[in-house]
């Protein structure tokens, strides 16, 4: 009786899904509601605050308006924040991961100290790398041991910014990296099917990267003044610290998958004359690609709510490593700002969303195609 | 057996009714009391003199001393706010004195105004007159003051300053005198720390600047932050910053302090509380192991913050708290609590004999200076205004445009309900 037991797991299910429906959605709707209210400023605490539909003025504040400048090199920091922690995490994690896979001398030993930062709280590690970091000791001391002079580098401090761009030509800017994107795609599927790679990528690609340099000067301005932002130095080192703490639990992603390669496999790859660097290139990294592909969702979505590592590190008010979910924080529970703070945590959540659900869709059809 | 036990509890209710009963009929006080602060690390014996007085005063009540740690009440205040929003106020809470008490919790409409207490009490007379008014709106008074710091005061080693063959200097044109030949002898001529030590720092320059007159105008809108007076209380900051360390935000406070304790830097401009961090942590000497002035252009002048206590509507425990709030405005109470906060009694008739050194001058500066309020530590803007100043000062220090952070800081007056 297929039917009832349809209904079993029904009811079963049932709680969860109220509590989530509650707890999870129901709330996302409501901080959306709330971010398109005017709640906040003078009386925002009163005990039946007044509250306004205001549209996406919010958000139309934090993307261009005068005051929004905190914002926006937060939201900045935080697209080169991800992109360094994933590129450094995976980085550092896979190559361990290699090293300890062909079985070094100690390798439980060197597992437990690779994985140990894992169990630390971010407070900790944040306090710990505020003192390795500070100006006048640890990390810049450290050459004077050997008799040379001490580095002056401002690890958490540093005004310094590279790669900086102006927002007023942030459309100008996306459309140059969709026009990249569709071409680095074209020519990756080049070989495989190249009409359909040469319709659907390189020539839509290549046509909105030639549009953009020509008419690129007719696009409106995001913005009334000019605004620089770039990738600030002194995230550098909140960036050292997070791969610190989490090279240890990719590495451990990645040694869990090459440990569940069978060694017939390898001996095989061998036999043919692979060299180990082949193997693990052409072999083992591609049967692990979903061990890559959760890897980079659970950093990114990490680095995207990273908050209490930077407050621990450069506290609040420090607009050189300044996060949007820092911001959100004080704009909500400092300023009183509640319609402002909502539409920053709105604005985080569909960032993170697309990162996870274009992951959560290839993952149910691989499932329904099974 | 279970009879027995439900006379016996039957004959323990009977006799409370009997203990309490007299009790509430002589005016005594039972229930509780919740005390909500941020005051638990070097402030907490302060707070626990306090709450002895109280509870030798009124044994029935218990006080239930509920603290979150933070400085400066980062977390307490947005657990407060939870709590406020949730219906589940404190019976009284900690908060900086003047308008980010006014700004948040007075304009939501959640407090009781206190000038019934004010009057009964005698504190019209016993606290100076300026101060009242700062803490106060045309509506009434909203909280009770336990305790005065002055934020413009510039601290010194005297035995360095002496090596160096310079003065404290009375104005900022005396610095600037001084400061080149400090910074070419490798000594940092003013040490700064984090972002909030600048708001510090700037709100003593600005009154430099600006004078205690245009200084109170600045608050009431009348005048504003990008008029002439306004950017040149900028470009005067811009000027002293060119004097401090470059590494100012990653360091704390009392690194800043450090720094003026083992001669790195000749001196600091930092709140009251240096003066406890320094002759208890550095076992210096007031007077001789470190020395004090008014900041540079402010003499005759305290810029003043305080803690304060109020009395929220639909407090559980109501009575107990106007007692309580009677205790910390007493002459008793805070004369217990200043000494070991290492701060001032509001009162102006305070028993000196148990203050130090530098407490008894700044007591006696407290009684004759033109009294002003501090914005870094809330008594001249709202919490709006202060959060985004913050991000104006950011902005200053990366870009030391005046004239930008002019504008920038009249439009968050705008906004937040200063300027007009």
């Amino acid at each position: 009786m297929p039917n009832r037991d349809r209904i079993k797991a029904f009811l079963t299910l049932l709680p969860s899904m109220i509590l989530i429906g509650v707890f999870v959605y129901g709330f996302i709707g409501n901080t959306f509601w709330l971010s398109l209210t005017d709640w906040g400023g003078v009386a925002a605490l009163a005990e039946n605050p007044v509250r306004n539909y205001a549209g996406l003025t919010n958000y139309k504040e934090l993307f261009t308006g005068f005051l929004g400048g905190g914002f926006r090199q937060d939201l900045v920091n935080a697209v080169y924040y991800s992109v360094m922690l994933l590129a450094g995490a995976i980085g550092t994690g896979l190559i361990i991961a290699i090293l300890l896979d062909n079985k070094p001398r100690g390798e439980a030993v060197f597992r437990t100290i690779f994985l140990y930062p894992m169990s630390l709280s971010f407070i900790v590690t944040g306090t710990i790398w505020r003192w390795l970091l500070a100006p006048q000791g640890g990390v810049n001391i450290l050459p004077t041991y050997a008799g040379l002079k001490p580095l002056e580098f401002k690890w958490l401090s540093s005004t310094g910014a590279i790669f900086e761009f102006n927002w007023q030509n942030l459309l100008l800017i996306g459309l140059y990296i969709v026009a990249a994107v569709l071409i680095v795609a074209g020519l990756m599927a080049i070989k495989q099917d190249p009409p359909r790679a040469l319709k659907r990528f390189l020539l839509p690609g290549i046509a909105i990267g030639l549009a953009t340099w020509l008419f690129g000067d007719l696009l409106p301005k995001a913005l009334f003044m000019e605004e620089t932002h770039g990738f600030n130095l002194a995230t550098i080192g909140i960036i050292m610290a997070t791969i610190w703490q989490y090279s240890g639990y990719t590495m451990a992603l990645y040694l869990a998958g090459f440990t569940g390669i069978s060694q017939d496999l390898r001996d095989a790859s061998m036999l043919d004359g692979a060299t180990t660097a082949q193997y693990y290139r052409y072999i083992a990294l591609p049967m692990l690609k979903p061990i890559t592909i959760s890897a980079v969702i659970i950093l990114s979505h990490i680095s995207l709510k990273m908050f209490d590592l930077i407050f621990a590190m450069t506290g609040p008010d420090n607009a050189e490593t300044g996060h949007p979910a820092l911001n959100m924080y004080l704009t909500t529970f400092r300023a009183n700002d509640f319609a402002k703070g909502a539409a920053i945590a709105i604005i985080l959540f569909l960032i993170a969303a697309t990162f996870i659900i274009p992951y959560l869709i290839s993952s149910y059809r691989q499932r329904s195609t099974r | 057996m279970k009879k027995t036990i439900v006379a016996m509890l039957v004959a323990m209710a009977a006799m409370l009714l009997l203990v309490v009963g007299p009790a509430q009929s002589k005016g005594h006080l039972s229930g509780q009391l919740e005390i909500f602060s941020w005051w638990a690390g070097d402030e907490g014996p302060a707070l626990q003199a306090l709450i002895d007085l109280y509870e030798k005063a009124h044994p029935n009540v218990e006080v239930v001393n509920a603290t979150v740690t933070g400085g400066s009440g980062v977390n307490a205040k947005a657990v407060l706010k939870t709590r406020m929003l949730g219906g589940e106020p404190p019976d009284s809470f900690q908060v900086h004195a003047g308008q980010e008490l006014i700004g948040t919790w007075v304009k939501a409409d959640r407090m009781e105004d206190l000038t019934f207490l004010f009057k009964e009490q005698g504190w019209m007379e016993a606290f100076p007159e300026g101060l009242v008014e700062l803490i106060g709106t045309d509506a009434g008074i909203w909280s009770v003051p336990v305790n005065i710091h002055r934020s413009n005061v510039i601290w010194y080693v005297p035995a360095n300053l002496d090596k160096w063959g310079i003065k404290a200097p009375e104005s900022w044109d005396d610095f600037f005198a001084v400061a080149p030949k400090i910074k070419e002898a490798g000594v940092v001529p003013l040490a700064l720390a984090q972002n909030w030590t600048a708001n510090h720092l700037w709100e003593s320059v600005a009154l430099a600047s600006l004078g205690p007159d245009n200084w109170d105008a600045l608050w009431t809108g009348k005048l504003a932050f990008d008029s002439p007076e306004g950017v040149k209380a900028w470009e005067l900051f811009g000027k002293v910053l060119e004097f401090t360390n470059d590494d100012a935000s990653s360091l704390s406070w009392q690194q800043a302090t450090d720094m003026v304790v083992d001669g790195r830097a000749a001196f600091n401009v930092m709140g009251d509380w240096a003066a406890g961090y320094m002759s208890t942590t550095k076992k210096l000497a007031p007077g001789s192991g470190f020395g004090w002035a008014a900041a540079p252009g402010t003499g005759g002048e305290f810029m003043f913050l305080a803690d304060s206590f109020g009395l929220p509507k639909g407090a559980p425990n109501r009575d107990n708290v106007v007692a309580w709030l009677a205790l910390l405005g007493s002459k008793e109470g805070s004369d217990a609590f200043n000494p070991l906060k290492g701060s001032i009694s509001a009162r102006t008739d305070s028993d000196l004999s148990v203050y130090n050194d530098y407490a008894k001058s700044a007591s006696a500066d407290f009684g004759k200076d033109r009294i002003v309020g501090s914005l870094a530590h809330g008594v001249t803007a709202n919490e709006g205004f202060m959060n985004d100043f913050a991000s104006v000062m950011e902005m200053f220090l990366k870009s030391r445009n005046a004239e930008a952070a002019g504008k920038a800081a009249q439009q968050i007056a705008m906004k937040n309900g200063i300027g007009k």
